[in-house]
């Protein structure tokens, strides 16, 4: 067994209600006592208690309803975000895999914003100028390189994101839901890229709705309810598991829906 | 820290915004000039033509100090959307904060650089010329100027997302800054008993120092040293909010 590259001893994290603040100075300065109060007691609770482990080379699936916490937890684990209790470990360098576009620039060319997302995720400029062929050629639409982004479909989004992310040799990989934009044949091509990853090591933790995508990928899976882990093991159980509740709850609104 | 990687990152991000800002538009370049020029054309219409304030050179004087305040005003009216603006990467990618107000005060300053030659051609036109003084007294200003700048901006920039109304507050602050600062009237037109005051704004001994230099080739020590001590306070200040409350950012957003 390896030794674990994500360690998350009891974590919690709760958020204060900004909405105190954002909702105005003028309500928060006439109603200054009041305001500090509620915002000292009323914090929301992202997560409760959650430890689990990742080991290197591994692959963890986090699945869960919309609010579970799956966001907060990659965001603990990329540290955009700190745990209220308990502590983290992170061994290695982390690379957020970004959402659609995200980090990217749509007046500016395919090549300038591949050279915008690798330095946005660590890399050298040198190094990103070293790699770009590799890049451009990896992501199937190099024609188009020269042509600002605003002019490509989504599809051609997501294969230049995930080419970048593909060529930065990170050591822990987030993914937060994106595989299922691109046609077929590239989707094909990021499995591919992935159990490449895999084969070499890299630890990755995918967090999905899909529950196909999961179970080809994932290793083992945590499922994450109300903010605090529901169950966590087998791939294959948890995902039966949580499939069977999805069931329940859904026949549960439909009973209520006729009564 | 500043590693090699935060240099490349700053720069790669300016080369964007200059890029994005001059692809754009055939007239890029035209267009972060004519900006304040117009106002300038306003202020000459409307003080030397219409109210006739005793001046010589008045649209020299005028474009003097609406350059260098350009820089300042421009940068801190865009810095409450700078995280704001980039929400998603804030959310997911663990890089430097400090470096996108940063680049919104660098990328300004070059605009000014670049409108230099624009003075150069009215002092042309009133016959005058450049003095050698320039070479030293603009980049001594200049790192005066972007220090102070950082640091408001890093204030507002990070201040903006848990308290919206900054956005509001700042460009009222900015409307105010500008007319409490001799900018489109001389120092010496302030009321004898207010001119103490001219001292507790923090822009306008930068500003009068700007407009000496441009005018007259000259850089007061006196004036130089209350510009860097309000610059290193902003700045430290700026610095010390940030510090404080840049972790939280990914909360908020």
């Amino acid at each position: 067994m390896s030794e674990p590259a994500v360690i998350f001893d009891n974590i919690s994290k709760s958020y204060p209600m900004y909405h105190h603040f954002t909702g105005g100075i003028k309500n928060f300065l006439f109603h200054l006592p009041k305001a500090l109060k509620s915002l000292r007691g009323s914090r929301y609770e992202a997560l409760r208690d959650i430890s689990f482990e990742v080991r290197k080379g591994e692959a963890l699936g986090i699945i869960g309803k919309n609010g579970a916490g799956k966001s907060t937890t990659l965001g603990l684990i990329a540290g955009v975000l700190k745990p209220t209790k308990g502590s983290i470990v992170v061994r290695g360098r982390t690379l957020p895999l970004l959402e659609l576009g995200g980090g990217f620039h749509p007046e500016l060319t395919g090549r300038e914003n591949i050279m915008l997302n690798g330095v946005l995720l660590g890399l050298l400029r040198a190094e990103v100028r070293k790699k770009m062929d590799e890049i451009i050629e990896f992501s199937g639409i190099s024609e188009f390189m020269d042509q600002p982004i605003r002019t490509y479909s989504s599809g051609m989004l997501a294969r230049l994101g995930f080419s970048v992310i593909a060529h930065l040799d990170p050591e822990i990989l987030l993914i937060d839901e994106i595989l299922a934009v691109g046609d077929l044949e590239f989707q094909q091509k990021c499995i591919e890229k992935m159990m490449d990853f895999k084969r070499n090591d890299v630890t990755i933790v995918f967090v999905s709705h899909s529950m196909g995508a999961v179970e080809m990928l994932c290793d083992r899976v945590v499922w994450i309810d109300d903010n605090a882990i529901r169950m966590s093991g087998n791939t294959k159980e948890v995902v039966k598991e949580f499939e069977k509740a999805e069931r329940n709850a859904e026949l549960l609104r439909y009973v209520k829906g006729n009564l | 820290m500043i590693t090699r990687h935060y240099i490349d990152f700053i720069v790669v991000l300016t080369q964007k915004e200059m890029k994005v800002r001059y692809k754009s538009s055939v007239l890029g370049y035209f267009w972060s000039i004519a900006h304040p020029l117009a106002f300038a054309l306003i202020f000459f219409i409307a003080f030397k033509i219409i109210m006739k304030i005793q001046m010589e050179n008045y649209a020299l004087f005028l474009i003097t100090g609406l350059f260098p305040w350009q820089w300042l005003a421009n940068s801190v009216n865009v810095s409450p959307m700078v995280f704001i603006g980039n929400a998603s990467m804030v959310k997911k990618v663990n890089f430097s904060r400090s470096a996108l107000p940063l680049v919104t005060v660098l990328q300004d300053g070059i605009h000014f650089v670049l409108s230099i030659p624009v003075i150069v051609l009215f002092m042309f036109v009133y016959h005058k010329s450049p003095s050698l003084s320039w070479l030293y007294g603009i980049p001594i200003l200049m790192g005066v100027q972007f220090m102070m700048t950082y640091g408001v901006c890093l204030v507002v920039s990070t201040i903006n997302p848990f308290f919206r109304d900054m956005e509001r507050l700042v460009s009222l602050f900015i409307m105010f800054m500008f007319y409490l600062t001799p900018i489109i009237y001389p120092e010496s037109m302030v009321p004898e008993r207010y001119k103490y005051l001219l001292n507790l704004n923090p822009v306008a001994p930068l500003m009068i120092s700007w407009r000496n230099l441009f005018l007259d080739g000259t850089l007061d020590a006196g004036l130089l040293t209350i510009s860097i001590s309000y610059s290193v306070a902003t700045f430290a200040f700026g610095y010390a909010v940030y510090k404080r409350l840049s972790w939280k950012l990914a909360e908020v957003l």
